[in-house]
């Protein structure tokens, strides 16, 4: 039985104001538009992903390969620019958190329609704007996605386009936070109390506020770096009484809570998939919601552990390698409670679950080696090395995208109300999961070895690491495009979803697939907590 | 919506809160005039700071909201001053 009214259209078929293409790009519906970052996500994460393989191609040997030192520079700059600004930052709290956080809560929408729309507007004209540097001005900007001063204000590539790209991307994202606090605070179904909120909801709370408190640093901070290449004001620069640490201050005020803003809608999705497919009740609600919060406020004040080589004082660098070892509690706490989650439910070793067990062997090992980052002595052997460059993506990619792709083979049913073939997608998580450790746990071993990350070109005892990262590459573009060819094979050829596919019992598995245009024929009333089971469970408590 | 109250504050209360606020940024100005060294943005901030928590409670409402909205604007607050605290852990010891 379903909540939502079969006879009404799904939000796919439902025809507004505006009809065709339009009734798409001016859609305030919160699944449309969820829709929308997705295929700008997509075809941004394939062109971020092509720069990548081109520059593997370019490491496959030591000397030139394939292009110039300066390309490699602008490759890696734009590659870091799109994948972290446009795709990992916004990519799950915009696309999941959109589609999902107002059906999970009851509600028929967000709290403010058209500021989401804004938001979708915004992040395109970023996202454009970041691509567009590249080919404007004096050259692709050469920094990293970092812009690290001096020499973000030196270099006379298009730094200036690309800052502000990542500026107006940052708007979308503050707005994109405010408008899911606003929700989740008013939107709530009936009988919906805060303990009786689904985890993922939860995710996205954490991480809204952390948009929402976070992002205006980097802002102002990118503003700054406009103002003293444009000005010459002397924020930076020491000879005008500046301070370059400021910039790293200021830069991972922000960017280490960004890791959290991309990481806890992450950890909220595999929340969802570990229940469903235990046929059991997540262990320790209580636990993984209070650790979401801990993991948003720990995170404000660990962003020192990247700069310990910078020069730094001591205890500066004594506090913040010790929070550093603090935030690791929480998501060891969720991690225990995933495993717990599943130990002795019923086990269905579906794709969504097995890129959710990925996401947990790939994350733990990114978290470990935070672990060597966050420890002084360490860090100094390991910075700025290869090693870094294993452990970011790790965490990134193996955590983060990884859980995008549980997340996506778990509402795919909902979200389009077709099946894909699911053995199609077992071989393509096998060769994402094998292409995947082949591209990055090489470079744990490199950078252990001395091999610097963001380096053109490298000495002949690191050839074979790099060879077989190169090799991964090309696995992993595999598989991605395998995953990418089943979706749009369901697409045009799926057999219909059920309302309800994997029996979850969250509330998006309770109206049709897809959603009608309002979600609910009647706003539910909430009489329980979540992820109850009723006679199928298989808690044993 | 039912619970919607108008909160009018007397021209008494609001004049004493304007005098604090222009007693404040006088001392903001003259502070400058001292060299006080690395806490001078310190000193500058907290006075700063004041001036900010009285517009908020009074010119802005604050006071009359409910303790969940107390705070969780304190909380906001508190959490960008532990950052500048953290930032001068830095700047202090270097």
């Amino acid at each position: 039985m379903t909540m939502g009214n079969d006879t009404q259209p799904s939000y796919l078929e439902y025809q507004g104001k505006h009809k065709g293409l339009a009734g798409w790009l001016l859609s305030t519906d919160h699944k449309r538009i969820g829709l929308l970052y997705l295929y700008a996500i997509i075809v941004f994460f394939f062109v971020a992903a092509f720069l990548g393989l081109l520059m593997r191609i370019e490491l496959i040997a030591p000397g030139k390969t394939i292009m110039e030192p300066q390309t490699y520079n602008g490759l890696f700059t734009i590659h870091g620019i799109i994948m972290i600004f446009v795709i990992v930052i916004p990519g799950m709290a915009a696309v999941f958190g959109n589609f999902f956080l107002p059906i999970m809560i009851g509600a028929r929408d967000v709290a403010f329609p058209k500021l989401n729309l804004f938001s979708w507007y915004l992040y395109i004209t970023g996202a454009l704007l970041g691509v567009l540097s590249q080919f404007i001005g004096n050259g692709p900007p050469d920094t990293g996605w970092t812009f690290y001063v001096p020499y973000s204000v030196e270099s006379d590539t298009s730094v200036i386009w690309a800052l502000t790209a990542a500026f107006i991307l940052g708007f979308s994202s503050i707005l994109t936070g405010l408008n899911f606090i606003v929700t989740i605070h008013r939107l709530r179904a009936p009988g919906m109390k805060w303990m009786r909120m689904p985890l993922f909801p939860w995710a996205i709370y954490a991480t809204a506020w952390t948009q929402v408190l976070a992002t205006p640093i980097i802002g102002i901070t990118l503003l700054m770096v406009i103002a003293e290449r444009v000005l010459n004001i002397g924020f930076f620069d020491p000879a005008l009484g500046g301070d370059p640490l400021l910039y790293q201050h200021l830069f991972w005020i922000y960017s280490h809570p960004a890791v959290y803003i991309m990481i806890l809608p992450a950890m909220g999705v595999v929340t969802e998939i570990f229940p469903t497919f235990s046929q059991k009740p997540v262990f320790g609600y209580t636990a993984i919601m209070i650790s979401s919060l801990a993991i948003a406020l720990v995170g404000y004040f660990v962003w020192g552990h990247h700069m310990f080589t910078a020069g730094m004082s001591y205890y500066a660098r004594w506090f913040f390698s010790f929070l550093t070892f603090i935030v690791a509690i929480p998501s060891a706490i969720k991690v225990f409670n995933w495993i717990s989650t599943m130990y002795g439910g019923s086990i269905d070793l579906k794709p969504p679950l097995l890129y959710a067990i990925a996401f947990i062997f790939l994350f733990m090992i990114g978290g470990f080696t935070g672990l060597v980052l966050g420890s002084l002595a360490t860090n100094v052997q390991t910075h700025d090395t290869a090693f870094v460059v294993a452990h970011f993506h790790y965490i990134i990619f193996g955590g983060m995208g990884f859980a995008f792709f549980a997340g996506i083979h778990y509402w795919y049913p909902k979200m389009f109300g077709k099946m894909y073939n699911n053995r199609v997608a077992n071989i393509a998580w096998g060769f994402n999961f094998i292409g995947f450790n082949l591209l990055y746990f090489p470079h744990f071993i490199l950078g252990i070895q001395g091999m610097p990350r963001r380096s053109y070109d490298y000495l002949p005892q690191f050839h074979t690491g790099h060879f077989i990262s190169t090799i991964g590459a090309f696995i992993l573009i595999a598989g991605m495009l395998l995953m990418l060819f089943n979706f749009i094979r369901a697409g045009r050829r799926g057999i219909k979803a059920p309302a309800n596919p994997w029996h979850g019992v969250t509330l998006e598995w309770k109206i049709p697939s897809p959603p009608p245009h309002e979600n609910f024929e009647e706003i539910p009333e909430i009489t329980s907590k979540p992820y109850f089971f009723g006679s199928s469970d298989k808690t044993k408590q | 919506m039912k619970d919607e109250k108008q909160h009018i504050s007397s021209y008494a209360s609001l004049t004493v809160v304007l005098v604090i606020l222009l007693t404040l940024t006088t001392i903001s100005v003259l502070v400058t005039g001292i060299h006080l060294g690395p806490v001078t943005v310190a000193v500058a901030l907290v006075i700063a700071s004041v001036k900010v928590a009285i517009v908020i409670t009074q010119f802005m409402h604050l006071r009359f909201e409910n303790l969940f909205l107390k705070l969780a604007v304190s909380g906001v607050f508190t959490l960008f001053a532990l950052v500048i605290l953290i930032t001068f852990i830095d700047y202090f010891f270097r």
